[in-house]
């Protein structure tokens, strides 16, 4: 059973609510929802999401280089090939996780930097999943 | 019998552990299980203290320049207070934890009021809340559950000081008479309201812990005390008199005041200060749309200097209409300081004070006033909020503030604005 109302609907509708154009009717009125927001597209949880800046080239061969900015979303439960924000030995890198044969290898992505098997004993603590490297084109810098 | 409460609310008190330093601590391992303090503004007094700084016996205010030579013994890391961080920080923890309740209460900058009822196992909700607020914002934080919000924060003090919890206790959930052990076991001082005085005087009285105090009667003591203390007592025994206030009731004052860096003997110099304060003060009253009916100006010497004379004076300036006008506000500081200057002080802090606070709309006109002079006025004002919005803050002020603020100091060691500053970003090496 319908719960709309039966009555005639009578509608009222402004008058010179937008300019009244003579030509032809712009086919794209209808179209017209929200502009393309960046900030929605990088950021899944806006509260668990950090802006880091990269120093260094050791992960160029995945796509962040040096002087980047990453997107670091810390509600991502990192899982076996995330390239990720880590402390190791009292300073931050960025590297990608992997396991293998029951131990942590961090990977970089450059040939100049070896693999690191992460010892017994030695800690690691894993910050957050990268999720986006933004990289400067030829936009103006980062303030 | 289990369980204590009357009315069978699950309110929450969630709160963050030593909430500044966990704040630096999540960008720089270098203070991970180290003792760092927090210092307040010019690097006064301690602020925020971690565990091990706690254990070695440090109370909160206490001033730095006490503390140097323990610091050193135990290599103490001293940080200045970094407050946008802080701010941030603040603001994704409670947007966070909003998420598990539509009532929400924020109470303090690192603490909230979650009403939990909608929730089934309330204590495994804690359980999420913390490891949700670890993973996303690296933040610990403590959960205590109870009938009432004195007793939750009560419940939180148990989370926080025993390891048995594991950060979170549900008084609720609690048998009856395990409930009445620990409290026997906690002093009243650490009960929400009584504070130092009122817990000096229980004590005197022979009610020195919450279960003397939960058992004491109402009527005798509020007489004594205060109303305040009769709805302690109530709320101790699970009859909740304190709402969750979940809309944040509009300020009664705002108070922007500061320490200076170096001894400040010129009114000029004080003029500056206060200016500043002013402006910071007008800043934060035009954001929540309020208009200040009277304005109070304060200027002190140092009361850690006991060879140095002493002087402290204030003074309350009304309004002849309540307003948010930075200009005639600036007019008042000169006149109000010079009331209140005496030349020959070492002075060491002062403040501006914005009192008898009220909305912007609905606001009674000032029958002498000039209506187009204010026109002209909020014109002003609006502009100037438009162009700090854009080139920052600080861009424009009157010029009595002067430009070189000896007396602002520097905060010697502040760490980078990692999450608001595009230019003081946390860095990660690739290498």
């Amino acid at each position: 059973m319908s719960t709309f109302s039966t009555r005639p609907c009578v509608t009222t509708v402004p008058l010179l609510c937008a300019p009244v154009a003579a030509g032809f009717p712009s086919p794209a009125q209808d179209e017209v929802t929200e502009q393309l927001n960046l900030e929605h597209l990088l950021i899944e949880h806006p509260e668990a999401t950090f802006f880091w800046r990269v120093a260094g080239c050791s992960m160029e061969g995945m796509g962040i280089h040096d002087g980047d900015l990453l997107v670091v979303d810390r509600a991502v439960v990192p899982r076996q090939g995330h390239i990720v924000v880590a402390a190791l030995d009292g300073g931050f890198v960025v590297k990608q996780i992997v396991h293998r044969q029951k131990s942590l290898i961090l990977r970089s992505a450059h040939p100049d930097y070896p693999e690191i098997r992460v010892a017994e004993g030695q800690e690691l603590v894993i910050w957050g999943v990268v999720t986006w490297s933004v990289h400067r084109v030829a936009g103006k810098t980062l303030r | 019998m289990v369980g204590t409460s009357g009315g069978g609310q699950n309110i929450a008190l969630i709160d963050a552990n030593n909430f500044y330093v966990s704040c630096e601590r999540v960008f720089n391992p270098g203070l991970w299980q180290r003792p760092v303090v927090v210092l307040s503004n010019n690097d006064g007094c301690a602020v925020a203290r971690s565990n091990e700084v706690k254990a070695l016996g440090v109370k909160m205010g206490e001033p730095w320049f006490r503390l140097r030579t323990l610091a050193r013994q135990h290599g103490i890391i001293a940080l200045s207070s970094n407050y946008a961080l802080y701010a941030d920080m603040s603001q994704r923890m409670m947007t966070l934890l909003g998420r598990f309740s539509p009532r929400q209460e924020i109470y303090s900058i690192d603490e909230c009021f979650l009403a939990l009822d909608i929730h089934d196992n309330v204590t495994q909700v804690g359980q999420t809340i913390r490891q949700e607020v670890a993973n996303w914002l690296g933040l610990p934080v403590g959960v205590g559950i109870a009938a009432t919000k004195t007793l939750a924060k009560l419940a939180n003090h148990c989370a926080k000081k025993r390891p048995v919890y594991a950060g979170v206790c549900n008084f609720n959930t609690m048998d009856m008479d395990d409930l009445e052990h620990l409290m026997s076991q906690i002093d009243v001082a650490e009960v929400w309201g009584v504070g130092a005085r009122g817990s000096e005087r229980l004590h005197a009285m022979g009610v020195t812990n919450v279960l003397a105090l939960r058992r004491a009667d109402v009527h005798r003591l509020r007489k004594r005390f205060s109303v305040v203390m009769g709805r302690i007592i109530l709320e101790l025994n699970g009859i909740s008199c304190l709402s969750l206030e979940t809309v944040t009731p509009p300020r009664k004052q705002i108070q922007s005041s500061r320490s200076f860096a170096v001894p400040v003997y010129e009114p000029q110099e004080l003029a500056e200060a206060l200016l500043t304060f002013m402006r910071r003060g007008v800043r934060r009253l035009r954001q929540q749309g309020l208009l200040a009916g009277a304005m109070h100006l304060f200027i002190q010497t140092n009361p850690f200097r006991e060879r140095e004379p002493h002087y402290c004076q204030g003074v309350t300036l009304p309004l002849p209409s309540p307003t948010d006008d930075e200009l005639q506000l600036a007019r008042l500081v000169r006149q109000g300081l010079d009331r209140i200057y005496r030349a020959g002080y070492a002075y060491h802090r002062a403040g501006i004070l914005l009192t008898a606070l009220e909305r912007a709309t609905g606001q009674q006109d000032d029958l002498f006033a000039d209506p187009v002079a204010r026109q002209k006025n909020k014109a002003l004002m609006d502009t100037l909020d438009t162009l700090r919005q854009r080139f920052g803050r600080d861009i424009i002020h009157v010029a009595g503030e002067g430009v070189c603020h000896r007396w602002a100091g520097k905060s010697a060691n502040r760490s980078p604005r990692y999450t608001t500053n595009w230019k003081e970003l946390p860095v990660v090496q690739a290498g």
